[in-house]
């Protein structure tokens, strides 16, 4: 119980350092430790994608991942991709296009949708769909989804500089 | 006027942003403990002995308690007093919760309730519907009969007859959020909790139960869910009660949430049916007769079984005139979890046997599907001035002929819409050139075969329970014109809030951004229904309305009486008040009308009118009017492989006159394939010995982003509601759930373009069921 390892992790661009046990998952860590709530645990088990985040550039489940592997790692979460009132196109987007109910999977849809259209900034309906298979939502039937990702990267390829400042910086909301 | 705009939801600007809180994100005080259960490992038997030493010898484990440790009432039921939050001396269900642990954290409390050592006597557990019947294991006496006309005289008089059966599997809920409480001790013993739950006055009332407390001393809390879909109707009790009494206990806030295993483990789920049938009808397909005997499987616990079955009952006609009908439904108790409240409440299964009937008739007879349907429908509405020569769509209804519009339940059916969405979507989805195609594509095609359906929904709205149907709300308006509101729905995602603010926006003619609405609280709006039956924006929004128009009064009347004009003559719109020859700010009217002593709080309250229901005989109004949608899908097969695709669906759905068009299409596009998701790849497995092998996503299959059709085209029927409802909309959370029936059964067309035989498919039609009913028809059968 008392292997206790020393953890460094940079969260939405700020550093933090405690110790943990190297079993503890990245989702309490974040969740518990850090207050940073808006990643969600869906099923525990890697299947929904609510705990979705980005780790060194690519989407991770956090439920299913040691803090101990995540040490030294940079990772955004929802919170580190916008704010209520500074919302990202793909933020905007969903609530906009009524791409969520209750809201569960948001998070996690819309941290894993930053990724993809970084990963693809032009993809076709079936590429999103293909992309987004990790995670599952239980309320819309994902049509607002996909089409909410699709709007996204339609207004983001119309804005010129927008392919930098996916995914990290915080892009003004669009009307 | 905001109501009838597809505004976006309340809080999707917190969900976007990860900062709409759930019962897990909110902050909890230092000392707070965590609750989880030991659960049995056996389906049934008699607890012999409890060994909790290694459990209480756990890090982290402050308590733990079994049965005798509980101050007061041991039950978490909705309904019969049945269900014992922990199990006393007989264990009902593997999973079934025997003690409870109380530990400083989640996981130390997770661990430790798998250290129990309890030793039980096993009996042989009663699992499936053939066990139940053989052992007579029942809810109520015996069967619960409703029939009308002569049913055996209608079926040996028939010139053509079917008869057959079909398994129908129950469904995960799958909400998101898994189930989740959280207890706060207060002063004077009295005792808030903060739940997950569609109910939040159940939970005041079973925790009240549970601490020995009136009432009053009890307050619930429910700003949202994340999903439940009927889920979250009962299954909260069990977690609620056990915070609140462990936080009564040690004095300590505690916080329960279920692990995904657990909650699958724990609670209940659709009730799984075997609908068997026997129908007598014409040469072009009408019924002449049809007997149905539904075989509910209940599980250990009577919980919401009984509306359950009822509601399955009330929906065995579906959208179809049925002359002589006779409904037998046996609600059966097996050694499983309580089955429970899932969207359409028992609508869907009893729908699906009508809808297998229509569909076997048609293969019989080799008509199209939905033309025996039109053929069944109830008669459109009568036009005014009619009785001369009118013809309802049959060769033989004479000028006078009674309509056929009377429900099994004796319920008139008026405003009957499916005849005119049908052809309206047979046109939209190229039905009948599509139907062509699709055989020409089988003739041309072996291995890959084509299915293609339409089925109809008319659902009842109401709760059968007629009392259930009242709702309370609190308005206040403050004096900078800010509008604070309160009802007794809850927010599960269903954007019952942002609709009901709307409605509030639109009694004062003010932005809908002028409108918080907060979270559900017994402590402000009591003795409320749970928020299900599709019923929460109809009941809710007129008695927010109700609030908003007592309020609306006074100030006119206090205007009025100011400027010299009739209080009529006071208009509330565009953010202001106006009235003949002066106009002043909402907030400015609300300010003189403080300054005046005038009251700007008020409650609303409504009442559901002209029901009347006798569930013993079956009969009278339970409904207040039925909501109507139909659908076409296409499908494709894989004969090889039994793997299956859907291609397309065209929805035409009644909403009545929308109060949130987008909200509607969402309820609309989600309801489908969750449906679709019930009637395909989602299913439930026992082993014998009772344990549900399914209880992760990693076995149970939702439907997935892929999944959905690629062409899926969703249209709202124009048109008012004719009861009188908020804004003359229509509920819309349950009835678009059945129209997933048009996918199984696009599903079973295709399979029976592989032979001769009926494909008698059972549900879900998995890959391995389409598998063996491409044999059984390539065979003849
Ligand atoms: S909680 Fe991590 S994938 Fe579901
Ligand atoms: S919005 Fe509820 S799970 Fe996606």
């Amino acid at each position: 119980m008392s292997n206790k390892m020393h953890i460094q992790l940079n969260v939405n661009g700020e550093a933090h350092e405690f110790l943990a046990e190297p079993r503890e998952l990245l989702i309490y860590a974040l969740r518990e430790r850090l207050n940073i709530t808006g990643p969600h645990v869906g099923c525990d088990t890697s299947h929904c994608g609510a705990c979705t985040v980005t780790l060194d550039g690519k989407s991770v489940k956090a439920c299913t991942m040691f803090v101990a592997q995540a040490n030294g790692a940079e990772i955004t979460t929802i919170e580190g991709i916008g704010s209520p009132d500074a919302l990202h196109v793909l933020q905007e987007s969903f609530r906009e296009h009524h791409g969520l109910q209750c809201g569960f999977c948001t998070p996690g849809m819309i941290t894993r949708a930053v990724k993809l259209l970084e990963e693809n900034p032009t993809p076709t309906e079936e590429e999103v769909r293909f992309g987004m298979a990790g995670n599952i939502c239980r309320c819309t039937g994902y049509q607002n989804i996909v089409k909410s990702i699709l709007a996204a990267a339609n207004e983001m390829n119309a804005q010129p500089s927008s392919s930098e400042a996916v995914g990290h910086n915080k892009v003004e909301a669009a009307e | 006027m905001s109501v009838g705009k597809p505004l976006p939801h309340d809080a999707a600007h917190l969900h976007v942003t990860g900062t709409a809180r759930y019962i897990d994100d909110m902050p909890l005080p230092a000392d707070t403990l965590h609750a989880a259960f030991g659960l049995s490992k056996v389906a049934a038997g008699c607890i012999t002995a409890m060994d909790l030493e290694k459990v209480r010898a756990a890090p982290g484990v402050v308590m733990v308690l079994v049965a005798a440790d509980l101050p007061f009432a041991n039950d978490v039921s909705p309904s019969a007093h049945d269900e014992p939050l922990l199990a006393t001396d007989t264990v009902h269900y593997m999973g079934q919760p025997l003690f409870l642990v109380l530990a400083t954290s989640h996981l130390a409390a997770r661990k430790a309730a798998r250290l129990g050592h309890v030793s039980v006597e096993e009996t042989k557990p009663i699992l499936t519907i053939d066990d139940a019947l053989a052992a007579d294991a029942r809810f109520e006496n015996g069967p619960v009969i409703w029939a009308r006309g002569d049913v055996e005289a209608a079926l040996s008089a028939a010139p053509n007859l079917i008869e057959g059966s079909m398994e129908i599997g129950g469904q995960e809920h799958f909400y998101l959020e898994g189930q989740a409480a959280l207890a706060l001790p207060q002063e004077n013993g009295d005792m808030d909790v903060m739940s997950s739950t569609q109910h939040p006055t159940e939970i005041q009332h079973k925790v009240a139960e549970g601490l020995g407390l009136p009432q009053h001393g009890v307050r619930v809390e429910t700003r949202r869910m994340g999903g439940a879909f009927g889920g979250k109707e009962s299954q909260g009790n069990a977690l609620a009660v056990a915070c609140a009494v462990g936080a009564h206990l040690t004095g300590r806030p505690v916080k329960m949430r279920y692990d995904r295993d657990d909650d699958m483990i724990i609670t209940g789920k659709r009730h799984d049916f075997r609908i068997a049938y026997r129908a007598g009808f014409d040469d072009s397909g009408m019924l002449t007769g049809v007997d149905f005997r539904q075989y509910a499987r209940c599980g250990w616990a009577q919980d919401l079984s009984l509306p359950v079955a009822d509601r399955a009952m009330l929906h065995a006609d579906n959208a179809y005139f049925l002359p002589h009908v006779r409904i037998e439904s046996h609600r059966l108790r097996t050694n499983t979890q309580s089955a429970t409240a899932f969207r359409g409440f028992g609508g869907p299964q009893g729908m699906v046997g009508i809808e297998r009937v229509m569909d076997q008739i048609a293969h019989k007879l080799g008509l199209d599907g939905a033309e025996v349907r039109r053929r069944n429908y109830y008669d459109a509405p009568q036009p005014t001035g009619a009785g001369t020569g009118h013809r309802y769509g049959r060769a033989h209804s004479p000028a006078q002929a009674q309509l056929r519009n009377l429900t099994p339940y004796g319920m008139k059916v008026q405003g009957f819409l499916l005849n005119d969405m049908t052809a309206d979507l047979i046109a939209r989805s190229d039905y009948i050139a599509r139907r062509a195609a699709v055989d020409r594509f089988n003739a041309e095609n072996e291995v890959l075969k084509k299915g293609l359906s339409l089925t109809p929904v008319k659902f009842g709205i109401s709760f059968t329970l007629s009392h259930l149907n009242q709702a309370g709300a609190l308005v206040h308006v403050y004096a900078d014109g800010s509008v604070r509101m309160n009802h007794g729905g809850t927010e599960m995602g269903q954007g019952l809030f942002q609709k009901v603010a709307q409605v509030a926006a639109s009694r004062f003619g003010i932005g809908v951004e002028a409108v918080r609405i907060t979270a559900t609280d017994t402590g402000k709006v009591p003795n409320t229904s749970a928020t299900a039956a599709s019923s929460g924006t109809d009941l809710n929004g007129m008695a927010v309305a109700a609030a908003c128009d007592t309020i609306r009064e006074r100030m006119s009347a206090h205007l009025a009486e100011a400027k010299g004009c009739a209080p009529e003559q006071v208009v509330f719109e565009g953010g202001n008040v106006r009235w003949p020859g002066g106009s002043i700010p909402f907030a400015e009217a609300a300010a003189r009308a403080y300054a005046a002593r005038i009251s700007l709080s008020a409650t609303g309250f409504y009442a559901t009118p002209g029901l009347s229901w006798d569930r013993q005989k079956g009969h009278g109004t339970p409904f207040f009017y039925f909501a109507h949608g139909v659908a076409v899908t296409e499908a494709v097969i894989d004969t090889l492989t039994g793997e299956n695709r859907l291609l397309r669906t065209d929805i035409l759905h009644d909403a009545g006159a929308s109060l949130n068009p987008a909200i509607d299409i969402g309820q609309i596009e989600g309801g489908y394939v969750q449906g679709a998701g019930w009637l395909t790849c989602e299913e439930l497995v026992w082993d014998n010995r009772g344990a549900l092998r399914t209880h992760a996503p990693s076995t149970y299959k939702i439907p997935a982003v892929s999944d959905p059709p690629p062409v899926f085209n969703v249209a709202l029927w124009p048109g008012a509601n004719r009861a009188d409802t908020i804004y003359r909309s229509k509920a819309v959370g349950e009835p678009p759930f059945m129209l997933g029936i048009s996918a199984f059964l696009a599903l079973s067309d295709a399979v029976a373009a592989c032979g001769a035989g009926y494909p008698a498919l059972d549900a879900p039609a998995t890959p391995e069921r389409i598998l063996a009913a491409v044999e059984r028809v390539r065979d003849g059968v």
